[in-house]
C-alpha cells in the first residue's frame, strides 16, 4: 500500500517538474541564453601575483606598508578602514611614534573620561580609522574586508583600479540602451559595467613613497591590492605558520595511527 | 543486546568494583565502545564516518561555545563582534575558521554517512529505528547549519534568511502570519537574530541526545555491514576495542588532515564572498546562493517554475517538493522490499544508486549556480530523476530485481569458502 502511494506522490512532484520543464523549453526555445550587457562584457580580473599567495605565502611588509602609503594618500578620502586600528598598523612595520602621530591627525568622537560627554578629541592608537563623510555620487563601501568580499580579492581590486577603459564600439552596437549614464565610468571589471568611483589612480608619481620606490599606476596598484588583503586577513602569516606545524604534526600522527592499526589488525587475515 | 560470544566487562581494581555497583559507566562505555561491542569484521572504510560525525560534533559544540564568549547576537554589532573576533581575540580567526569549515566537513562526512546507507541497506530492517534517527539528526543539522550561518549578519547571511523564513509564506492561508511569527517581524531583524542565536546553541545538544539514541538503537541488532549478511557465529566479529578503535583512530587523524588543509590555508574556499559585506536590507544581492550543503535541495526548490496546471502556486510546490524530497528517506525502509541489504548483490539497484549520485551532483551544481538557463533547465531534469529514485525505482526495482547470490557468512566473504568452514569450526 505504501508502495502505491509512493509512487503516486512521485508521479505528482514529476509531473509538476515536467511541467516547469515544459514552459521553461518554450521560453529557452524562443529566448535562447540570456543575453545581457554584463554577461557579454564583463571581464574576470587579471592574475595578480601576491608574496601572500599560496600556503607557505608570507606578506611583503615593505610592499604592504607602500600599499598603506597609497590608501592614506588617495583611497582614504573617500574610503573607510573601519576594521583596522591604528595600533594595528605596528604590524606592518610603523613605530610607535609614527602610529600616534598619525592617530592623533584623525578626530575622534569619544566619551570624556572625566565628565562623562561626548567629545571630540585626537585619536589615539586603539581608535580604529574612522567612518568617512562622503557626500558625492555613490556610496564608497569600507575596504577593511574588500579582498574577501569580492570574487577574485586582491586580483580584482588591482584589475579594477587599472581597468578603467571607454565604453567598446562593439557595447554601444550590440547594446544601444547600455550606454554608461552620467557621471559613472566604464569598467568591464565592476559587475554591472558602470562604476560610480573616477579613475583614481591616474599618473605616475602620484603617491609620494617613504621608501623611495618609482610610482608607478602598476606599482601603487598592486601596492595598495596587497595593502587591502593585508586589511582583510591580518593574521594570515600566523595561520600560514600554525597551519604547517600542525599539519605537519597530524601527518606524523596519523602514520603512526596507520602502524598501530596494521599492527592491530596484523593476525585477521583478509585485511 | 549483544552477541553471546561478547565479553563481559570485569572491573579489576577495587575502585573499578565500587563503582560498578555504584554507576556501571565503565560498564556502558566497555559494552558501547569498548572490548565488549562486537562488530562485523569486514566493515570497509565506509563505515567510519558515523564515529567522524561525532568528531565533527564535538568540534563544533567546543569552538562554538568559545565562540559564543565573544559574539554579540544584536543587529548592531553582530558583524563587528565576528571581525573582532578574527583581529582581537586570541586565535579567534581559528576558532571562527575552524566553527565555518567545521560545518562543512560535518557535511561531507554526513553525506557520506547516508549515502553509505543508501547504497549498502543500512535503513533496512532491523535496523529502521537507527535510520530514522539518523534523518532526524540530518534535518536538525540543516536547521542548525542554517542559523548559523545567519549569524555573522553578513549579506548572504541576512538574504538566505529572507529567502528562507519566506518559504513558510507560501503555505495557504496561515503562510504570512506563521512567517511573521518566526521572525518576530516582518523581515530579518535583530528579533530573528536574537532568537537564530539562542537557537543555534540550543539544537546542537538537542543533536547530541538524538545521536546517543541512534547509537543505542544501533548497538541493539549491532552495526550492519558490506555484505549485508547478518553475524551468525564469533568468527563473523571482533572486538570494537581494540580493533575499530584502531581503524577509527587513524582515519581520525586523515580526516584532520583534510579539514585543516582548509581552515589553515583556503578558508574562505567554501564561503561566499557577500558574506563579506554587511547585512544591508536596503540591497539584494545579485545572487542569493545558500552553502554548498544547501544546493541539491535549493536546486529542487527553484526548479519549480511553473504553476502546475495554472492552480498550484510554484511557490509551494517548490517548498512541498524540498522537503519532501528528505522527508521520503524516513519512508525508505518500507518502500525497498528487497530482502537483500547490500547494493553489493543488488546488479539492477547498484546502477541506479550511482545515477542517484551522479544526480544529486548535478543538482548541487545548478543549486550553487545562478537561477538562468541553462542551469534551471538541467535542474528540473535532475529533480525529475530525484523523485523518480525515491519514490517509484527504489520500489519497483525491489520488485522486479533477481539478486546477486549472498554468500554463506561474513566470514566465508572475507576469507573464502574453505578457511571460513575451518574458522567457523574452531569457533
Amino acid at each position: 500500500m505504501i508502495r502505491i502511494f509512493s509512487i503516486l506522490a512521485g508521479l505528482f512532484f514529476v509531473g509538476a517538474l515536467a511541467w516547469s520543464l515544459l514552459w521553461d523549453t518554450i521560453g529557452f526555445a524562443h529566448d535562447g541564453l540570456p543575453n545581457t550587457v554584463e554577461k557579454a562584457f564583463h571581464e574576470h580580473p587579471r592574475p595578480l601575483k601576491l608574496s601572500s599567495d599560496g600556503w607557505f605565502g608570507k606578506f611583503d611588509r615593505k610592499q604592504v606598508k607602500r600599499g598603506f602609503e597609497v590608501y592614506n594618500q588617495v583611497c582614504a578620502s573617500c574610503h573607510a578602514i573601519q576594521h583596522v586600528a591604528y595600533r594595528d598598523l605596528a604590524d606592518i612595520g610603523m613605530s610607535e611614534s609614527e602610529i600616534k602621530t598619525l592617530a592623533a591627525t584623525a578626530t575622534v568622537n569619544a566619551k570624556d573620561p572625566l565628565t562623562g560627554e561626548m567629545k571630540d578629541r585626537p585619536g589615539l592608537p586603539s581608535d580604529h580609522f574612522q567612518a568617512v563623510v562622503y557626500g558625492g555620487q555613490g556610496t564608497p563601501p569600507d575596504l577593511s574586508l574588500i579582498t574577501k568580499a569580492r570574487h577574485g580579492g586582491a586580483a580584482y581590486v588591482h584589475s579594477l583600479l587599472t581597468g578603467y577603459t571607454n565604453q567598446p564600439a562593439e557595447l554601444l552596437k550590440r547594446f544601444p540602451d547600455a550606454k554608461t549614464p552620467d557621471g559613472l565610468h566604464y569598467n568591464p571589471y565592476f559587475a554591472n559595467l558602470n562604476i560610480a568611483m573616477p579613475p583614481p589612480l591616474t599618473s605616475d608619481g602620484q603617491v609620494t613613497y617613504s621608501d623611495g620606490t618609482k610610482a608607478t599606476v602598476e606599482q601603487m596598484s598592486t601596492d595598495v591590492a596587497a595593502f587591502l588583503v593585508w586589511t582583510a586577513e591580518p593574521k594570515l602569516d600566523k595561520r600560514h605558520q600554525v597551519g604547517f606545524w600542525w599539519v605537519g604534526f597530524l601527518i606524523y600522527a596519523t602514520v603512526l595511527g596507520y602502524m598501530s592499526y596494521r599492527n592491530v589488525w596484523a593476525e585477521k587475515k583478509g585485511h | 543486546m549483544s552477541f553471546p560470544w561478547a565479553k563481559t566487562y570485569t572491573p579489576k581494581h577495587p575502585f573499578m568494583v565500587w563503582m560498578d555497583e555504584k554507576l556501571p559507566l565503565p560498564r556502558l562505555v566497555y559494552n558501547a565502545v569498548g572490548g565488549g561491542y562486537e562488530v562485523p569484521r569486514n566493515l570497509n572504510y565506509f563505515w567510519n564516518f558515523g564515529f567522524l560525525a561525532g568528531l565533527c560534533l564535538v568540534i563544533q559544540i567546543v569552538s562554538g561555545i568559545v565562540l559564543a564568549m565573544h559574539y554579540g547576537g544584536d543587529t548592531r554589532v553582530a558583524f563587528n563582534s565576528t571581525e573582532h573576533i578574527m583581529r582581537d581575540v586570541n586565535y579567534g580567526w581559528m576558532l571562527r575558521y575552524g566553527h565555518a569549515n567545521g560545518a562543512s566537513a560535518f557535511f561531507v562526512v554526513v553525506y557520506a554517512h547516508i549515502f553509505r546507507g543508501f547504497y549498502y541497506g543500512s535503513y533496512k530492517a532491523p535496523r529502521e529505528m537507527v535510520w530514522l534517527l539518523g534523518v532526524v539528526i540530518f534535518l536538525l543539522m540543516m536547521a542548525t547549519a542554517f542559523m548559523g550561518y545567519v549569524l555573522p549578519w553578513g549579506q548572504m547571511s541576512y538574504w538566505g534568511a529572507q529567502v528562507i523564513t519566506g518559504l513558510f509564506s507560501a503555505i495557504p492561508l496561515v503562510g504570512d502570519a506563521l512567517h511573521t511569527w518566526l521572525l518576530g517581524g516582518f523581515a530579518p531583524d535583530n528579533a530573528t537574530l536574537n532568537r537564530f542565536f539562542s537557537l543555534h546553541y540550543l539544537l546542537p545538544f538537542v543533536i547530541l541526545g538524538v545521536i546517543i539514541l541512534h547509537i543505542w538503537a544501533l548497538h541493539i541488532p549491532g552495526s550492519s555491514n558490506p555484505t549485508g549478511v547478518e553475524v551468525k557465529s564469533e568468527s563473523d566479529t571482533v572486538p570494537f576495542y581494540p580493533y575499530f578503535v584502531a581503524k577509527d583512530g587513524w582515519t581520525i587523524g586523515l580526516f584532520l588532515i583534510i579539514y585543516s588543509l582548509f581552515v589553515f590555508f583556503m578558508p574562505n574556499a567554501l564561503g561566499h564572498p557577500d558574506n563579506y559585506i554587511p547585512a544591508n536590507p536596503m540591497q539584494t544581492p545579485a545572487h542569493i546562493v545558500p552553502e554548498w550543503y544547501f544546493w541539491p535541495f535549493y536546486a529542487i526548490l527553484r526548479s519549480f517554475t511553473q504553476d502546475w496546471l495554472w492552480i498550484v502556486p510554484a511557490k509551494l510546490m517548490g517548498v512541498l517538493a524540498m522537503f519532501a524530497a528528505i522527508l521520503v528517506w524516513f519512508f525508505l525502509p518500507w518502500l525497498d522490499r528487497s530482502p537483500v541489504r547490500s547494493g553489493s548483490y543488488r546488479p539492477l539497484y547498484r546502477k541506479f544508486f550511482w545515477v542517484l549520485v551522479f544526480d544529486v551532483l548535478v543538482l548541487g551544481y545548478c543549486g550553487g549556480s545562478p537561477a538562468e538557463q541553462p542551469y534551471v533547465m538541467i535542474a528540473q531534469i535532475a529533480s525529475i530523476y530525484y523523485f523518480l529514485h525515491f519514490f517509484v525505482i527504489v520500489p519497483v526495482v525491489s520488485s522486479i530485481e533477481r539478486p546477486d547470490p549472498l554468500p554463506f557468512s561474513i566470514t566465508e566473504s572475507v576469507l573464502g569458502h574453505e578457511s571460513a568452514a575451518v574458522a567457523e569450526a574452531q569457533a
